[in-house]
């Protein structure tokens, strides 16, 4: 019996009632099923989003690579997933505060942050996370604990707010398994009591390591977890850069001007395993993942670019040569990048190192990990 | 000057930076009208109002994270979290983002933050209301953790913690927020974190304690000085980075030591400084070094609690059990 049916003694009424709406402008064969924001019609901006999708995509597969080779760190591949960072980071300006997540490589790309500082992290150099362009002095670094990042975002946008800071926003992403955390409830709530300026993307790649969505939730969208919070909540093709750039910015500008915090989830799918260390073919289907890679948000870009005459086979060629190189040389940097000082365990921990530690230090220099 | 108690020299404290730093902002359950539970930031709110003085919905992860965000932004954000008892939903916050930003991003953002909260028993007050779990916190690299015990260190001690350039968690022994008053007044005086305060010179045994425990320790030292036990009592007040050089130099001259917590014994505050005095200063000692904390039980409910209190009894006790040795 529904719980709604309990009371026979008055007509239920209905006191409140949503909708969740899903939002694409490209679908899977690179056709426009709405009509076109007008940043499509900028080829520089939209040639330079495909690109950084191809990086970020061949990217992945070197860095694969370099795992299997014994040169790299654990990494949380983004492959098949490119446009869901690369759409929204695109929406940021520099006076914006970007805090990543785990999986956050595109968007990170997009922001400013060098291919070479993104492997220093996951390679196991600290250095990776002190970002080297100025513009980014106030973005965050990469958290590995899930969904704690949404409250850090939630108290840059309380500092903008109580500042009375214009033209401001925050933008931060979490997995869909982070979607399940309380600090991920916590962000929502604070977001819509405080009405802060403030997105929150949840990248939906269906797989939280090996449990899928249907493990994670019963609820039908995860956007819908935003009416909790009193926030705006909206599904996105996240394979869809338009889509995801279109949303995005909207949101931002909502922020931005005012109007508070969205919740924006994006449906994509984790082409790649959980991390280089993780064997996904355990629990995931071949033939699911043969049917999302028809939905992978590359190929249908380059159709779309090549339809519309923006791109051809010779320049996407040229294109495709350009960003291996740009891979190769990151590559390059991260394996020359000499390693820090021993005594840089002790020097960043407090403002000044506190006497009874100095003697660790020493220690440390003395028998340099021998 | 005026005469303050522990609650009212914190409240003046804040007074004190808010006025002087309009980066210092407050944020907990009820702190605002309400003054939060024990009353420490009453008044704050109506001088400075809701921009400076935040209610926070619900959720101790929530204060601790949303600080982080907004002291990497410049603010100084002082949270008060209501019990060191509910401080565990937010130690997630804490262990992974408030002590380690500035190593993670080799200090390029750096968390000036302070997390206010009273801690310890002996008012007869709820489950999860009474713990002294100290110790768990000083385990964490990169956080600094200080205990007054007296109006005048409240004051001064708060002070250096809004000031430090990074996060500093501040106890605050609620047995004893009104239980002695100093003159205070707003003298900009900030008292050094990181050094003990010798409260009480002596020759014979060195008594080392922290917070509220202070209390019995004194009332012990004031007694065996009848007897012609002469001791030596320390204030630890910042037990994570610990002043272990001005121990060793109190024990140096009096060869003897009992530490003093009511935080359970296993892995403690206590024992931390007892390794430390036998592993490097054990040509100092003439006795064993001894701990009198809580017992390693879940701290009682009120009915019971004053089991697990170190007494005077237990600590006078010890004291002529280390007089012993010759």
């Amino acid at each position: 019996m529904s719980i709604s049916k309990l009371n026979t003694f008055s007509e239920c009424k209905s006191v409140a009632h949503f909708n969740i709406n899903f939002i694409q402008y490209l679908n899977e064969d690179g056709q426009l099923c709405a009509e076109a924001p007008a940043f499509c019609h900028d080829k520089i901006l939209m040639l330079s989003l495909y690109r950084a999708i191809k990086l970020l995509h061949l990217f992945d597969l070197k860095v694969l690579n370099l795992h299997r080779a014994g040169q790299m760190g654990t990494y949380t591949g983004t492959l098949g997933q490119e446009a869901v960072g690369i759409g929204a980071a695109s929406c940021l300006t520099d006076n914006d505060v970007f805090v990543p997540y785990y999986r956050s490589a595109p968007d990170l790309y997009w922001r400013g942050v060098k291919l070479h500082e993104i492997l220093m992290y996951w390679g196991g150099d600290e250095r990776g996370s002190d970002f080297a362009d100025p513009r980014l002095i106030n973005d965050f670094p990469i958290p590995i604990v899930i969904a704690s990042q949404l409250l850090h975002a939630a108290g840059v946008a309380s500092a903008i707010k109580l500042r009375q800071q214009k033209n401001r926003a925050v933008l931060t992403l979490v997995g869909d398994g982070g979607t399940s955390e309380g600090d991920f409830y916590e962000a929502l709530n604070v977001a819509g009591a405080w009405q802060l300026p403030l997105v929150i993307i949840i990248n939906n790649n269906r797989w939280a390591l090996s449990e899928p969505n249907t493990r994670q939730t019963a609820c039908q969208t995860l956007a819908q977890k935003a009416i909790a919070g009193g926030i705006e909540g909206v599904q996105v093709d996240g394979n869809d850069v338009i889509a995801m750039r279109a949303v995005t910015e909207a949101a931002l500008a909502k922020a931005r001007a005012g109007g508070g915090a969205t919740l924006i989830e994006a449906l994509t799918y984790r082409l790649c395993a959980h991390t280089t260390i993780d064997d996904a073919t355990r629990y995931v289907a071949s033939e699911e993942l043969d049917q999302a890679w028809q939905r992978e948000p590359l190929k249908r870009l380059k159709t779309w670019l090549i339809t519309n005459e923006m791109l051809d086979a010779a320049q996407d060629a040229n294109l495709e040569i350009e960003c291996r190189a740009e891979v190769e040389r990151e590559v390059e940097i991260f394996l020359n990048m000499p390693i820090q000082a021993p005594t840089a365990i002790f020097d960043f921990l407090y403002a000044e190192l506190p006497e009874r530690l100095l003697s660790q230090r020493d220690d440390v220099i003395k028998h340099r990990g021998s | 000057m005026q005469l303050l108690s522990i609650a009212e020299s914190i409240n003046l404290a804040l007074d004190h930076e808010m006025a002087n730093n309009p980066d210092v902002v407050l944020l907990g359950q009820d702190i605002a009208k309400t003054g939060g539970v024990f009353r420490v930031t009453q008044g704050l709110y109506e001088k400075y109002g809701e921009q400076r003085v935040l209610d926070t919905p619900l959720a101790e992860s929530m204060i601790v994270g949303l600080s982080v965000g907004m002291a990497s932004q410049g603010l100084r954000p002082i949270a008060e979290i209501q019990f060191m008892g509910f401080i565990f939903p937010g130690f997630n916050q804490i262990a992974t983002a408030v002590a380690r930003m500035r190593n993670r991003t080799r200090g390029r953002i750096t968390l000036p933050m302070v997390i206010r909260m009273p801690y310890g028993g002996g008012i007869h007050a709820p489950e999860h209301h009474s713990e002294s779990t100290e110790a768990l916190l000083a385990h964490l690299p990169g956080l600094k953790i200080v205990i007054p015990s007296s109006p005048s260190r409240a004051y001064g001690l708060l002070l250096a913690a809004i000031r430090d350039p990074d996060p500093v968690i501040f106890l605050e022994p609620k047995r004893i927020y009104r239980s002695q008053k100093h003159a205070l007044g707003k003298n900009n005086e900030a008292y050094p974190i990181g050094s003990c305060f010798i409260d009480r010179v002596g020759s014979d045994i060195t008594l080392v304690s922290w917070g509220a425990m202070l209390r019995e320790t004194h009332q012990v030292a004031d007694e065996l000085a009848k007897m012609s036990i002469d001791c030596e009592v320390i204030d630890v007040a910042t037990i994570s980075p610990l002043d272990m050089r001005s121990i060793f130099e109190s024990v140096a001259k009096t060869g003897r030591c009992v530490i003093v917590q009511e935080a359970a014994r296993n892995c403690s505050v206590a024992s931390e400084i007892a390794a430390e005095l036998v592993e490097h200063g054990l040509r100092l000692l003439k006795a064993p070094v001894t701990r009198i904390t809580g017992y390693d039980t879940i701290m009682p409910y009120p009915k019971m609690e004053h089991y697990y209190m170190p007494s005077v009894e237990r600590i006078r006790e010890a004291v002529l059990r280390v007089m012993e040795y010759q």
